[in-house]
């Protein structure tokens, strides 16, 4: 930074106004952290009224459960419906509303509206479409005859489209946020660039190869890595669409689900839930690392 | 800098060329508002005919929403939500702002090495750490307080990263200026420094009220009181109350979507500012 030549009289001054973010930071943020990786050595009894520290392999034993081990396989599943097709439709949201048209204000509210809803109100409204009883879809007739999975068991409660179902509201959800920020990066590529390939005989698709997709990619990579933490970290929808079920196999609990979950195996011992909870901190963490080494070379920041 | 992106000359031609499009929109935009709209319906039909034709508006009450005000605490929980959201915003901008300027106005030793330490808290997820601090605020008896809902996030690194990005963007000369006017550092930062970036804070502000507002997880965790819960824990409350009634739900949904709906159509550019901003985050 600038000069340097620090400035010993600048130190208090410095401290003082550092103080109020470091100990919010450290106490809530870091404490814990430390904290959690060390308590994760602890089992208690059934009643947590006693408690001994087992050591690490605590670790290794969580890391080879068979509950951890299909939470985190239900976690990838779920990663893997909710990053790329809400990238895909955040990007054909954005393409579509991209022209300057009367009335294009409206559609781009319209599109971006699902940041207004809150991981509640989104699993809410999608809980009353999807519920067998009282639910929208399940008491459209024709759809009720063409696809009986609707109304018995109900999308939410068969084991095969459970996931599934929860994965489209969390798509829902995030389409505002996605359309949003690309949209930003669409506006931020030259028009110039556009014209110059169309000048060259680019047809649509070629211009959205070549040119669109490489100039939104700065873009894109933190979309992807936002919507990936995010869920890793998805919990609200499904304490409230599924409670992580249905049993027996328990086919919606991912590894969050797993640490805070009401019907979890792991709540009621605080050792098992920090031992889930640093799993999921280092999946987190290598997961960015991945990320931003293997997408970030690929992509291009401009000049 | 790029030049804004204005589209190729001929989708200016409007008319009957761009009807696909507009069809295509108008398509796309009812699908994307169909859970919204379903809602919205069931809320304004009387609980006993919300069944019939779920998709049609054909009767109209607001008896629904009435009752879901009157029977489900919403007042309480819109309060509670309101009351940390906007002190934790508060909180979150003073403290990224005062940390902000003493790792760019300042110099002191070992600046750098705290910064990074700041900015390596980024990478913890606050997933991972509510099992203890459930039981920090547990063993401070704030479990079932405002305490207890705010102060684990009356800071973040991000906050004080992306403030201290646009005050190293200020010309240095302005606070050597003020020293020599004996301007005193709280005095610089409240006449010079917030006025001139204001933007950048109005988009920290919606996005950290935003993003409290709508925590989950956090709430349901510390408050178990009825008194103490947020919109969000307590829609989760009103849903495991009553599914024999439906539409109440659904009204109370309609209720706790409407304050967020209200603040994002007053402060859409700061949305957006604040959406891209967290893009240099990455």
């Amino acid at each position: 930074m600038r000069d340097a030549g620090w400035q010993w009289r600048d130190l208090p001054t410095g401290l003082v106004m550092i103080a109020p973010s470091a100990l919010v930071l450290g106490a809530f943020l870091v404490y814990p952290l430390v904290k959690t990786v060390s308590l994760g050595r602890q089992r208690c009894n059934e009643s947590a009224t006693r408690c001994v520290t087992t050591g690490w392999d605590q670790y290794s034993d969580v890391w080879r459960s068979e509950e951890f081990q299909q939470a985190l396989w239900v976690t990838g599943k779920f990663t893997l419906l909710v990053v790329p097709i809400g990238l895909a439709l955040g990007i054909a949201l954005a393409m579509l509303a991209d022209r300057y048209l009367r009335g294009i204000g409206i559609f781009r509210a319209i599109f971006s509206s699902t940041v207004a809803t809150s991981v509640a109100v989104a699993s809410l409204m999608w809980f009353f479409l999807l519920q067998p009883d009282v639910g929208v879809i399940p008491n459209i007739g024709w759809v009720e005859d063409l696809f009986g999975v609707v109304k018995e068991p109900g999308l939410l409660r068969d084991p095969g489209t459970a996931l599934t179902s929860v994965a489209m509201s969390s798509v829902w959800a995030g389409l505002g946020f996605t359309f949003i920020l690309v949209t930003a990066g669409l506006q931020g590529i030259p028009a110039d660039l556009h014209e110059a390939a169309a000048i060259d005989g680019a047809g649509g698709f070629r211009r959205f190869w070549s040119v669109t997709l490489p100039m939104l990619g700065p873009t894109l990579l933190f979309v992807v890595v936002v919507l990936t933490s995010r869920a890793f970290q998805a919990y609200g929808e499904i304490d409230l669409l599924t409670d992580g079920g249905p049993d027996p196999q328990q086919s919606t609990t991912t590894v969050t689900y797993l640490v805070y979950g009401d019907s979890s195996v792991v709540r009621s011992d605080a050792g098992l839930q920090a031992t889930t909870a640093v799993w999921l901190f280092v999946i987190l963490l290598v997961l960015a690392a991945l990320q931003l080494r293997g997408f970030g070379r690929r992509v291009h920041y401009g000049d | 800098m790029a030049t804004e992106h204005q589209g190729l000359e001929i989708d200016r031609v409007t008319g009957w060329r761009m009807a696909p499009r507009y069809a295509l929109l108008v398509v796309v935009s009812v699908i994307v508002l169909f859970p919204v709209y379903t809602t919205v319906i069931a809320s304004l039909k009387p609980g006993d005919k919300v069944l019939d034709n779920p998709l049609v508006p054909d009767s109209f009450t607001l008896d629904v929403l009435r009752n879901a005000w009157e029977r489900g605490n919403l007042d309480r929980y819109l309060l509670n939500s309101a009351v940390v959201a906007l002190v934790v915003t508060f909180m979150q901008v003073v403290t990224a702002v005062l940390s902000a300027y003493a790792f760019s106005f300042l110099r002191f030793p070992g600046r750098n090495v705290i910064f990074f330490a700041f900015l390596a808290t980024l990478l913890i997820p606050i997933e991972a750490t509510m099992v203890v601090n459930l039981q920090t605020i547990d063993s401070l008896g704030w479990k079932n307080s405002y305490q207890g809902l705010a102060v684990p996030f009356l800071a973040t690194a991000f906050g004080t990263f992306l403030m201290r990005q646009v005050f190293l963007q200020l010309p240095r000369d302005m606070r050597d200026a003020a020293t020599i006017d004996g301007v005193g550092h709280l005095g610089f930062l409240r006449h010079v420094a917030i006025p001139l970036v204001r933007p950048t804070i109005g988009a920290m502000a919606l996005f950290a009220f935003l993003s409290t507002w709508n925590m989950y997880l956090w709430p349901v965790l510390v408050a178990d009181e009825e008194e103490w819960r947020t919109v969000q824990s307590g829609l989760k409350q009103l849903a495991a109350a009553g599914i024999d009634e439906p539409n109440l739900i659904q009204a109370g949904t309609v209720i706790a979507a409407i304050p967020v709906a209200a603040v994002l159509l007053i402060f859409q550019r700061q949305l957006v500012r604040g959406l891209t901003a967290g893009a240099v985050k990455g």
